[in-house]
């Protein structure tokens, strides 16, 4: 069987899988859980160092950027500006130039201004940055995203850290459908069999961050995660069967006693 | 003696103190940040270089766990 991989932009990855970072108890069960789902990109956000205690742990201790690769998110933005800013910073921290973009529209449900992440997209892909961008699941939206230079298109399946599910499989079909670029589910999915329904429905990967962190054992659900993103991926490859109406005996009717 | 503002607490440094020196005194200097100073980004290279003066406005951050 040819290997089966994830290209986005120039990265190349076997895991489907991408997780974020975040809401973990302890940096230690953090990089647990990263190990448990296999994946090979994780989210990172950016943000002050705390000058006031030198010795407190960091996430580059538990996590080897040279191991595994950070996505810097924009995570807390809420316009162009400070989008921007944030990226220009993580770019600087190393040379990061696969970066995820969501530019925040509202605080309570946190669906992503799409008018300033279309705006964002086109400015961070003139200044040679690839961008996986987080949007919502509206088909128009995020063929402009694809237009405007995006290396990824991250639909949300439903409110960040909601865990309410996909909420719009047909929309998020159509998004599959039309996109040249590869399409990650992003945002809202609850537990692993949503993971393998998205996966299913042809997404080229998810990202998982509070299904895995808010689990009553994050380390045995990161598991879980990969395990339904492989399943959900051959799933898809290998194509349904065909729904009917009626039953179909799986004995042969001939030879009865 | 200048007063800068770091990460939004006001600090104060000796005379003469470098982008550099400051990295040194808060354990930073081997760690993966980046540096806006003014609202500009100062490169690695120009830490050295990047004297601070009174008022200055200091910004460095680094990666943390997030979605």
């Amino acid at each position: 069987m040819k290997k089966d991989f994830l290209k986005i932009a120039h990265k190349k990855l076997n895991s489907r899988l991408i997780v974020g970072t975040g809401k973990y108890k302890s940096f230690s069960e953090t990089a647990k859980a990263v190990k448990a789902s296999g994946a090979e990109m994780v989210t990172v956000a950016v943000r002050r160092v705390n000058i006031l205690d030198k010795k407190k742990p960091i996430l580059t201790d538990y996590l080897n950027p040279k191991k595994i690769i950070y996505l810097p998110n924009t995570a807390g933005c809420f316009n162009s500006d400070e989008a921007l800013r944030t990226l220009r910073l993580a770019r600087e921290m190393g040379g990061w130039k696969l970066v995820k973009l969501e530019v925040l529209g509202d605080k309570k449900t946190l669906f992503p201004n799409m008018i300033e992440t279309i705006k964002s997209t086109k400015i961070l892909f003139k200044e040679g940055f690839k961008v996986m961008v987080y949007c919502s699941d509206d088909p128009i939206l995020a063929k402009k995203l694809e237009d405007n230079g995006a290396s990824a298109i991250m639909p949300l399946a439903s409110p960040i850290g909601s865990g309410l599910g996909l909420q719009n499989k047909i929309n998020l079909s159509l998004i599959i459908k039309q996109s040249k670029v590869p399409v990650i589910v992003d945002a809202g999915i609850g537990t692993a069999s949503d993971a393998s329904i998205a996966m299913e429905l042809g997404c080229d990967g998810v990202l998982i961050n509070s299904a895995i962190a808010n689990a009553q054992k994050p380390i045995l659900m990161a598991r879980a995660f990969k395990d339904a993103v492989i399943s959900g991926r051959n799933s898809f490859l290998a194509g349904r069967m065909i729904k009917n109406y009626f039953a179909s005996p799986s004995s042969p009717t001939k030879g009865i006693i | 003696m200048a007063k800068i503002q770091l990460n939004g607490k006001k600090i104060s440094i000796k005379p003469n103190f470098s982008i550099s020196d400051l990295l040194k005194k808060y354990n930073l200097h081997n760690k993966k940040v980046a540096i806006e100073h003014n609202g500009k980004i100062i490169t690695n290279n120009d830490y050295r270089k990047k004297i601070l003066k009174n008022k200055d406005k200091l910004e460095i951050v680094h990666f943390i766990g997030g979605g």
